[in-house]
């Protein structure tokens, strides 16, 4: 009895014009068991999760709950039958509590009309007792931590019945930190018999917290097996379906003089308040630095203030010798200032434009682009025919919209279009978030081919393991600050400290 | 196709389904999809507003099927059907010669009445469509459309003694760099302060409108020097009209404006896909961050491409002036609507050249057709016509905003989900 199994997941077919999302997917689910979902973007994990969460309709195969086919219809029906999602976008109020929050749509009454807060607060304390998610439930949601935010999701799903919970990439927010807190609550909430499917693409984790995990790739189970025995290698060569590279292979540094010095720069974030608070370093041709941190402590105001989007309070860049601090986006790109923003899809493409277009958005001021403010389509298409070649661009031809590629390949155009501009100092803000591990490995291998070729590269990266795996030095920024300087051999634990305000011997 | 995409292939991994939640359509199929889907949108959108017009004037006890014919005979467009063996004369020449169809019938006076409307609407549907390009709902078109025609007034009645070809050119430029500069102030607040460019222009045009009362009406500057008790402004001296090329001066002929607005069709096609200035205003329309970050002044953008608006709807007030009206009153300023009709044509020609001509046409047929002037009485009454018109036009715009060729697209969709 112990073992059958509570949910599954029978032979699912979805079908997208022109794709196989899911094809003859069958996974079951246990009882007090972490099931984990591995797969590349694209592998199918979040429409099979999203047909069990009763947002889409498999146009082939059956749900099977407690031994019986069970038809979801809708998110109301899948939440009926026990099961509850938290999603990697958490969908909470911000200026309600986290107690209005979590009763929201199944508020305890008074009167039939008005909400019994009390009740609802009673029922709150209760859950966050019972499976060890400490919040406080009069807290407002905007005031509480985003690791926080992550139970209300949770205990909003328990609240709801849920005996099985879809962790959507649930440490994507966290840092490493918080990372253990969830799943020091995963396991209390297996030990009380909860079931659970735990989405990542994140090796190490999976391994970790799973006991058993399943493998997808191009909407096909791969294998189910147990974590005991799975390493990362064998894991990475399911997902990808050949050998993965995941350590990053590169040899000694090289550095040269500065490329890149910032000296005790201030910059003002939008609201007017101080986001970079006196950083100065500096970064030499032919070295990575790689700046780790918790998402808002000045990182991206930081990024900005090199590249020209954001003019400083006070202090001073200089690139190559050249003062721009203060200057314009053009004339930071015209000192040599190349930027792989961190949010591709707001200020690395414009997606409705086409990669010749997209690969042309510096270049078009130029010829062979353009001639006395005409535009040379061929000359554009030929350049754009090249870089898609050169960076192995896959889904699209030139005159394909930039929205219509994956991630990784979106990346690569961005990629193409910043380093053939040949840039001294190249700035990468989250290179690779959200791209899957043969995409990774390509913009790894970029950015370090870039440093032999002596630039300066100023790595911006929320993930230590890819500030272990490239940086030659790391600087970690807390609170508009450089809260100490680390080299590659420090530990994921040493620079947790440093990212969250503890002080570190190292520091500078 | 589907096993195509999942083929293992071991020396090459195949490229991976695209992420980021847009389901990959194939590529080329998605574009063909939404090229066509380009076309079936509009076609659709005015197809319907017609059925739903048809509805109307049924329940008004008519038969629609020859109201609508009424009111394509109405509009001139019937012209083209009557081939036959006639003798033109060339324009600006006394020469004839031989031509497929009769340039002196009915229909073809009303065909040239049909192009005058339409040849303005082109005008301000450009000027709605270079703003959107940039990311910018310019309503002022209104507005900027006033101020041209204020300008061509004033310098059409001014400098009698300029020789014609200057003096033309002299208006159509100083109207086209006023409406720019009105425009413009829009662009310059968005710019700078962040004013939404939306509420800036409706009040650009109510301050448009009431500078244009008081300059045409009683005591103003711009008011007739002969019959001090109407306000209304002189007639252009003659040197500054647009030539008429077909049909009568004295009759509202067809002046050279509907080819000044084809070539500003043109010209617009070029600017925005053939030129430096054109790309820009393209990436900041689609994605002003992105644009910044390339090194784009998203601020120098939003204020040229305002200018450029306003121009082009600022030379529609002057074609209309210098090419039929020849003079303008303060009551004409107030009931004057080519500005929000060349809105409606470029949204339903979704912005594209080809398409906010077509729209411009569409508009400009549907008013003549259905002017009292026009449209046979014992076929559908026309006070009645006037608000049939007024209908289908509001029906277009109410469908444009559903986009039908999206709701299509959702449809197939859902289909395909719940089969």
């Amino acid at each position: 009895m112990a073992d059958a199994p509570l949910l599954e997941l029978r032979g699912i077919t979805k079908r997208f014009p022109g794709v196989l999302a899911n094809d003859k997917v069958t996974i079951d689910l246990r009882r007090g068991e972490v099931h984990a979902l591995l797969g590349e973007n694209g592998a199918g994990k979040s429409t099979l999760m999203n047909i069990l969460y009763g947002l889409y309709t498999p146009d082939e195969g059956q749900i099977v709950l407690n031994g019986a086919p069970v038809e979801l219809g809708s998110t109301k029906g899948a939440i009926e039958a026990g099961i509850g999602m938290v999603h990697q976008h958490f969908m909470l109020i911000p200026v309600m509590t986290v107690s209005e929050n979590i009763v929201l749509a199944t508020e305890p009454k008074r009167n039939g009309v008005f909400l019994d807060y009390d009740a609802a607060r009673k029922r709150v304390r209760e859950l966050s007792e019972r499976y060890g998610l400490a919040v406080d439930p009069d807290a407002r949601i905007d005031r509480i931590s985003v690791g926080q935010q992550q139970r209300v999701e949770i205990l909003k799903a328990l609240y709801r019945g849920a005996e099985i919970l879809i962790l959507d990439e649930p440490t994507a927010v966290l840092t490493p930190q918080e990372a253990q807190e969830l799943f020091e609550i995963i396991r209390s909430l297996k030990e009380q018999g909860k079931s659970i499917i735990f989405i990542s693409h994140k090796l190490n984790e999976v391994l970790e917290i799973a006991d058993r995990i399943t493998v997808l790739r191009r909407g096909r189970v791969v294998e189910t097996i147990p974590a005991a025995g799975a390493t990362e290698a064998s894991l990475a060569r399911m997902m990808v379906g050949r050998e993965v590279l995941l350590r990053v292979d590169k040899q000694p540094s090289h550095p040269q003089g500065a490329l890149l010095e910032v000296e005790d720069l201030v910059v003002h974030e939008d609201r007017g308040l101080e986001a970079v608070r006196g950083v100065s370093f500096q970064v030499r041709g032919g070295e990575i630095v790689g700046i780790a941190g918790v998402d808002a402590n000045g990182q991206s105001e930081l990024i900005d203030a090199i590249a020209g989007l954001r003019a400083p309070s006070s202090g001073r860049v200089v690139v190559d010798g050249r003062d721009i601090t203060g200057a314009s986006a053009k004339e930071a790109i015209a000192a040599g200032v190349g930027h792989v923003p961190e949010d591709r899809h707001k200020r690395g493409l414009v997606l409705p434009f086409s990669l010749t277009e997209n690969l042309a958005l510096h270049a078009y001021r130029t010829a062979p682009a353009s001639r006395r403010g005409l535009l040379n389509l061929r000359g554009m298409a030929e350049r754009a025919q090249r870089l898609l070649r050169e960076f192995d661009v896959r889904g699209g031809t030139p005159t394909t919209p930039a929205g219509a590629l994956s991630g990784g390949n979106q990346q690569k155009v961005v990629l193409a279009r910043e380093l053939d501009a040949d840039p001294t100092v190249l700035i990468a803000a989250q290179p690779t978030r959200g791209l899957d591990v043969g995409a990774i490995e390509f913009v790894h291998r970029r950015l370090v081919e870039q440093r032999d070729a002596g630039r300066a590269v100023l790595l911006v990266s929320l993930e230590l393991e890819e500030i272990l795996s490239l940086s030659d030095r790391i600087l970690v920024m807390y609170e508009g600050r450089i809260a100490g300087e680390f080299p590659p051999t420090a530990t994921e634990e040493e620079l947790g400290l440093a990212m969250t305000g503890g002080r570190s011997q190292e520091a500078a | 196709m589907s096993d195509e995409l999942l083929t293992e292939d071991a020396e090459r991994p195949p490229d991976p389904p695209p992420g980021d939640g847009i389901p990959n359509v194939g590529t080329a199929r998605f574009q063909a999809l939404t090229r066509a889907y380009g076309f079936i949108g509009p076609i659709g959108t005015t197809v319907l507003a017609f059925f739903m017009g048809g509805l109307v004037v049924l329940v008004t006890g008519h038969n629609p099927l020859s109201v609508y014919r009424a009111i394509f005979n109405g509009t001139g467009l019937n012209w083209f059907f009557h081939v036959g063996n006639h003798s033109a004369r060339i324009p600006f020449s006394t020469h004839h010669m031989w031509f497929p169809w009769d340039t002196a019938s009915v229909a073809a006076q009303n065909l040239q009445q049909t192009l005058l409307l339409t040849a303005p609407m082109m005008l301000t549907g450009l000027g709605l469509a270079f703003a959107f390009r940039c990311g910018l709902f310019n309503i002022g078109g209104q507005g900027q459309y006033l101020i041209g025609s204020y300008v061509a007034v004033w310098l059409g009645t001014s400098f009698v003694h300029l020789q014609p070809f200057a003096h033309v050119l002299l208006c159509l430029v100083a109207a086209t760099l006023a409406g720019a500069l009105y425009a413009g102030i829009a662009g310059f607040l968005k710019a700078t302060v962040g004013a939404h460019e939306v509420i800036s222009t409706i009040m650009l045009n109510w301050i448009a409108i009431w500078v244009g009362s008081y300059l045409l009406g009683d005591g103003g500057p711009l008011q007739n020097t002969t019959q001090k008790e109407i306000p209304i402004s002189n007639n252009v001296v003659d040197g500054a009209k647009l030539p008429v090329f077909w049909g009568l001066k004295e009759l509202q002929g067809l002046s050279i404006g509907i080819f000044i607005a084809i070539a500003m069709l043109v010209l617009y096609w070029l600017l925005i896909n053939r030129t430096t200035f054109g790309f820009e205003v393209r990436a900041v329309g689609f994605n002003a961050d992105a644009a910044r970050a390339a090194g784009i002044s998203v601020a120098r953008n939003y204020v040229l491409a305002m200018g450029v608006a306003g121009g082009f709807a600022a030379l529609g007030g002057a074609i209309d002036i210098l090419g039929w009206e020849y003079q303008v009153g303060p009551g004409d300023v107030q009931v004057s609507e080519v500005g929000f009709l060349g809105l409606a044509a470029a949204l339903l020609g979704r912005n594209t050249a080809v398409g906010v001509g077509l729209g411009a046409l569409l508009f400009g047929g549907l008013i003549n057709g259905t002017s009292g002037r026009q449209l046979d009485p014992s076929i559908f009454p026309p006070e009645l016509a006037g608000n049939l018109a007024t209908i289908i036009q509001g029906l277009v715009v109410l469908f444009i905003g559903l986009n039908l060729g999206g709701l299509a697209v959702w449809y197939r969709r859902r289909r395909r989900r719940s089969a």
